[in-house]
């Protein structure tokens, strides 16, 4: 089953609203939190994910979509 | 000889053995090198340093590889200049400029692919890889082709094509991917985990990272064995100039110079800025950026060592300043016209940087500054094209003299 390890950052607005949870229940999609820090106004979650490819897509999608930023956890790879 | 005792995770301090590896397998964190520095300081000298290979392995006590004549690119042991025009210019007593854009491949990208593919070679690789819209590209084909490894290229597509002949010309696999940033991102980290590579900035980029120590080495060497009062250097990833702090704190652990006081101070430009907006707004939580920047080598907007950077900026007492995207023009062509150098974007960033933090009194004129140079200009022209201006005249003395006239008038 396919793995992706991402980084989400929430902005203020977002930080109620249950995201991960969502992925679980609405795309079948396994969390497991490696690490987070929330602090006011801003947080971020080091998140796995495990799935189907397309299950993963689709819930990651919809993550972007109501204003989470994803990246990949490891930072950007492309380099200058 | 290596002194290299294991790969330490930086967020929850688990140990791992010296392979390629470079995330924590529990929390994600980045792996960093661990040395056993009582070691080094037993094994390395002043002497030993001044006596070895004019390159950065001249350090090779502090690498995690072991020093190979064979495929020894000549990365590293650039020159440090003392300033005169742009000191004055700025009001400096003591500036000194570290030009790293006279590396093999013109950037200090050198110095970590240098390392990365010397560690990748002992731990029985023979390819290399990286994802680049430049430097690294350049870098990571010109040490292939040194150390006769086979190189991958990875490029977005809408690259122009100029900017990575100075990689080309190497003769690596290019691959140009047909999709968004965030694509290449994505599949590059797909590959790294699917091919037997090394891809130096993903599985074996604990190693690669510690290349940029020697920025630190050897500007400590250069200015006699001490550390200067301010260090101002562009950042994209964080790395190098978390890199060069470490660098300087080795050399002060192993005795080599004393006590480092260094405030270390990060230059960003305004179109890519999320370690200095961090800083500006005083937080240590990195919010990542699309970048939009004319400074393309520091157009990173997910910093991987962008946390630690802000670390190393608290814990020196340094600072982060941001360059204006109208600046950027501006510092390459101030240093070219009081120094004769030609940097790229980068450069003119840190530049600018520099400017500023003389302008508010964060860096004074009795102190002594280093500031870095990490890229040449001749690979990034069209930032500076409008220079090109030659009077045009006919093709005799009169209308030469005329020229002049008129010139000296303006």
């Amino acid at each position: 089953m396919p793995i992706e390890k991402v980084r989400l950052t929430f902005l203020d607005r977002l930080i109620k609203e249950p995201v991960i949870y969502r992925v679980g229940r609405d795309f079948k999609v396994e969390t497991n939190i490696r690490r987070a820090d929330i602090q006011e106004g801003i947080g971020w979650v080091i998140l796995e994910l495990e799935g189907e490819q397309k299950s993963i897509d689709d819930a990651l999608e919809w993550v972007r979509s109501v204003g989470v930023r994803v990246d990949p956890a490891v930072g950007d790879v492309v380099e200058g | 000889m290596s002194h290299v005792l294991s790969l330490r995770c930086k967020e929850c301090s688990r140990e791992y053995p010296v392979e390629a590896l470079n995330v924590c397998d529990f929390c994600f964190g980045p792996l960093e090198v661990v040395y056993d520095l009582q070691a080094i300081a037993k094994s390395t000298s002043r002497e030993k340093i001044a006596s070895g290979p004019n390159s950065l392995w001249r350090y090779a006590d502090f690498l995690p590889a072991e020093y190979n004549p064979a495929i020894d690119i000549n990365a590293g042991f650039t020159p440090l200049i003392r300033s005169r025009g742009l000191a004055e210019r700025l009001g400096l007593d003591e500036l000194w400029i570290k030009n790293d854009s006279v590396n093999p491949s013109y950037s200090f990208k050198d110095r970590v692919v240098a390392v990365a593919a010397a560690k990748a070679l002992e731990l029985g690789f023979d390819t290399i890889a990286c994802a680049s819209t430049g430097n690294l590209a350049c870098a990571v084909a010109a040490v292939a082709a040194r150390s006769g490894m086979k190189s991958y290229v990875f490029i977005p597509s809408n690259l122009e094509a100029g900017k990575i002949l100075g990689a080309a010309i190497y003769n690596p696999t290019m691959v140009a991917i047909d999709g968004s940033y965030d694509d290449v991102n994505r599949l590059c980290s797909e590959i790294a985990d699917s091919y037997p590579w090394a891809f130096v900035n993903i599985n074996v980029r604990p190693f690669y990272a510690d290349g940029s120590k020697t920025l630190g080495y050897e500007v400590a060497e250069q200015l006699g064995w001490r550390a200067p009062d301010h260090a101002v250097a562009p950042s994209a990833s964080g790395a190098m100039f978390t890199k060069i702090y470490q660098g300087l704190k080795e050399f002060e652990a192993t005795g080599l110079i004393s006590h480092v006081h260094t405030k270390m101070h990060s230059a960003q430009a305004r179109g890519c800025s999320p370690i200095a907006s961090a800083y500006e707004e005083g937080r240590f939580v990195i919010r990542p950026v699309k970048p939009s920047s004319l400074a393309t080598s520091l157009a990173i907007g997910n910093p991987a060592d962008g946390y630690y950077a802000l670390k190393v900026i608290e814990a020196s007492g340094g600072s982060a300043v941001i360059a204006e995207e109208n600046e950027i023009a501006d510092g390459v062509k101030l240093l070219a016209e009081t120094e004769g150098i030609f940097t790229e974007g980068a450069g003119g960033v840190a530049i600018t940087g520099l400017k500023h933090l003389v302008e508010t009194g964060k860096i004074k004129r009795d102190e002594s500054v280093v500031v870095y140079i990490t890229g040449n200009g001749l690979k990034t022209t069209e930032l500076v094209a409008d220079v090109v201006n030659p009077v045009l005249i006919e093709p005799n003395v009169e209308a030469f003299e005329a020229a002049m006239a008129a010139r000296a008038a303006k």
